[in-house]
């Protein structure tokens, strides 16, 4: 069994049809619930429920309050490598683009670490491109004996790992697994995974039960909004966070919403996601899993991000580089993608205190 | 005649304990614990930054209070041992309320665990406050491994439902001979309230009092309550009939 076999199930079926007849009633009724099911969670993402997003974003405020209080996780991402083997139509970190690449030393992992650390961050989430060769195994075992001095919370965004590898990696002090599927439209997958291991959708699919196996204490999963559309891959965006939720009762299972960002390339988004788009798929997410974790990240403009505060958001990133070294070494090199909100962790925490909220910055404890 | 209630040799005159998770801010958090005149906090080992100094959680806890850590985050009793044994490194003193999660969709404690981790702890010197799910037998146990008092949840934690396991955590106050706190689900005063009425020797409180509109008025009026409850039940509360008692239809004809 794996989330492929539901993934089967739901993907052929006539979207379209199915959530332009969803009513107004369906949704009302819906907000009377206290526990959804996987079909109040899609009457949620119609256009029905357009009509009913101050309503639902009641709830959610609600919901959110009551289970994780008036606080805000900040975390902030440490870029180790932009070697990437892969060729990906919308990733500036593609194999394709000619850019000076760089893997940072572990000297300069500890630079990073030590500008990170000064900002009162604790909790980070390392990433690189895919490269087996330049962010091995080996590779972060070694970042991570540096990195444990200064961080209480260590999560992964690299290339797709097996069991053995996160169990390995879980021993050496990393507790978290992100990993977005992009897009849960297998041929679109294939269309924009030009060359590479990401190619292998099925693998990259199950990927966040590998790390469940492994004994990651949280999984982050996510589609990359503005593949495809959006209603849909939220649905089953929701369904693999439920699926993983019910499967991994000692796992936290969070959903993060990166809407595309242009870049180097030349690809646009396919489909234009709104911010009341956005903020439909958010508001559903946190109604039908009221204790998953949702990150709003650096991608989306400083109005937006305080704008969604409230809505349920529980984890921000501040002060964000998606520069390899772009810490220690401000105007360096190629970043992933450009990010929208550059404000600094004490703007960030000013901006909190001011709404009501308490930043939280540890809240895990390397044991 | 002053009514104490001993937990690990130490005498609380204030039935009320709370948490600090959840508030809006620091200050906030410590204007609403001297509110509640409650004399023990528990803190989540997890959220203790002992590098933010003055932001850090434990410069904003009144002194007076016996710190009670927890070990959230903790999915089995070896990780609740480490966390404990961190807490105690770290000078948040013996006292440890164990928390074993293993469910992340609804935060119910596994009371299989947490009896592995209570024995570990009891012998290693620790007070140890198992966080469980109402379950006469898994109390008997705890006990049996040294726990100083059982800390049952009246509702899932955060739930603000109330005391929805009642007749279990009736059960427990009954039979077992340790201080039992009711823990997770007291959402309203009038809830602290009940389960002093039913017995309980004090009861944990945090989102209700963190999440209020008010905080520091909501732990006030959390430390009536509690009050109330306790001396309700001290009084001898009368017992509750559905019918009348003026005759006696069955036995009257015994004079």
């Amino acid at each position: 069994m794996s989330f492929y076999h539901k993934f089967t199930e739901v993907k052929d079926l006539p979207f379209d049809v199915m959530f332009a007849s969803v009513t107004g009633r369906d949704v009302e009724r819906v907000l009377q619930k206290d526990r959804l099911t996987e079909q109040d969670y899609f009457m949620l993402l119609s256009p029905a429920a357009e009509s009913y997003l101050e309503e639902m974003a009641q709830k959610a405020h609600k919901l959110t309050l009551q289970h994780f209080g008036r606080t805000m996780q900040l975390y902030l991402p440490l870029y180790l490598s932009d070697y990437c083997v892969n060729i990906c139509k919308y990733c500036s970190f593609s194999f394709n683009n000619d850019f000076p690449r760089r893997r940072l030393t572990i000297e300069e992992v500890e630079r990073e670490a030590k500008v990170i650390a000064g900002m009162g961050i604790k909790h980070i989430i390392l990433l690189s491109g895919e490269s087996k060769q330049h962010s091995s195994v080996e590779y972060l075992k070694k970042s991570l004996e540096v990195l444990k001095k200064y961080f209480s919370s260590i999560a992964i965004e690299i290339q797709p790992l097996n069991k053995e590898e996160y169990e390995e990696l879980f021993r050496y002090g990393v507790d978290g697994l992100t990993v977005y599927q992009e897009v849960y439209n297998e041929e679109i997958y294939r269309d924009i995974h030009v060359a590479g291991p990401k190619k292998d959708f099925r693998y990259r699919l199950d990927t966040p039960e590998r790390g469940a196996q492994a004994g990651m204490r949280s999984l982050n999963v996510g589609a990359l909004l503005g593949m495809d559309e959006w209603r849909k891959e939220s649905y089953i965006t929701g369904l693999h966070a439920s699926y993983l939720q019910n499967k991994y009762l000692e796992t936290e299972v969070g959903v993060s919403f990166p809407r595309m960002r242009p870049h180097a390339g030349s690809f646009q988004p396919k489909v234009n996601v709104t911010d009341k788009n956005l903020v439909q798929a958010m508001l559903a997410i946190r109604l039908f899993l009221p204790r998953a974790g949702i990150t709003i990240s650096t991608r989306e403009t400083p109005e937006f991000r305080d704008q969604l505060i409230p809505l349920g958001v529980t984890k921000m990133s501040a002060a964000s580089s998606t520069v390899v070294g772009g810490y220690s070494e401000p105007d360096v090199t190629q970043s992933q993608f450009e990010i929208s909100d550059d404000r600094s962790v004490e703007e960030i925490k000013r901006l909190l205190k001011s709404k009501g909220y308490q930043p939280v910055v540890k809240d895990w404890q390397l044991i | 005649m002053r009514d104490v209630l001993t937990i690990g040799g130490k005498e609380l005159t204030n039935r009320l304990f709370v948490g600090t998770g959840k508030f809006a801010d620091h200050k906030q958090m410590g204007e609403a614990m001297r509110a509640s005149n409650s004399e023990v906090v528990t803190v989540a080992l997890r959220r203790v930054d002992m590098d933010a100094k003055e932001e850090d959680i434990l410069h904003d806890i009144p002194k007076t209070m016996t710190l009670m850590p927890n070990t959230s985050g903790a999915r089995n009793a070896e990780e609740a041992v480490r966390i404990a044994r961190l807490a105690k490194a770290v000078g948040m003193g013996n006292w440890i309320k164990i928390e074993v999660i293993s469910d992340h969709k609804y935060l119910l404690p596994d009371n299989e665990e947490t009896t592995k981790a209570t024995e570990i702890l009891a012998n290693e010197g620790f007070v140890v406050l198992p966080y469980m799910s109402p379950d006469l037998m898994a109390a008997k146990r705890m006990r049996d491994a040294g726990a100083a008092a059982i800390m049952p949840l009246g509702a899932p934690i955060g739930s603000n439902k109330g005391i929805r396991m009642k007749e279990m955590v009736q059960i427990m106050i009954d039979e077992i001979d340790l201080p039992i706190v009711v823990d997770a689900g007291i959402g309203k005063p009038s809830e602290a309230a009940e389960a002093m009425e039913m017995g309980a020797d004090a009861v944990l409180v945090n989102t209700a009092i963190a999440t209020a509109a008010n905080p520091v008025e909501m732990a006030r009026a959390f430390d009536y309550a509690v009050k109330a409850g306790r001396i309700g039940y001290l009084s001898g509360l009368g017992p509750v009939s559905t019918t009348a008692k003026s005759s006696s239809p069955l036995t009257g004809f015994l004079g």
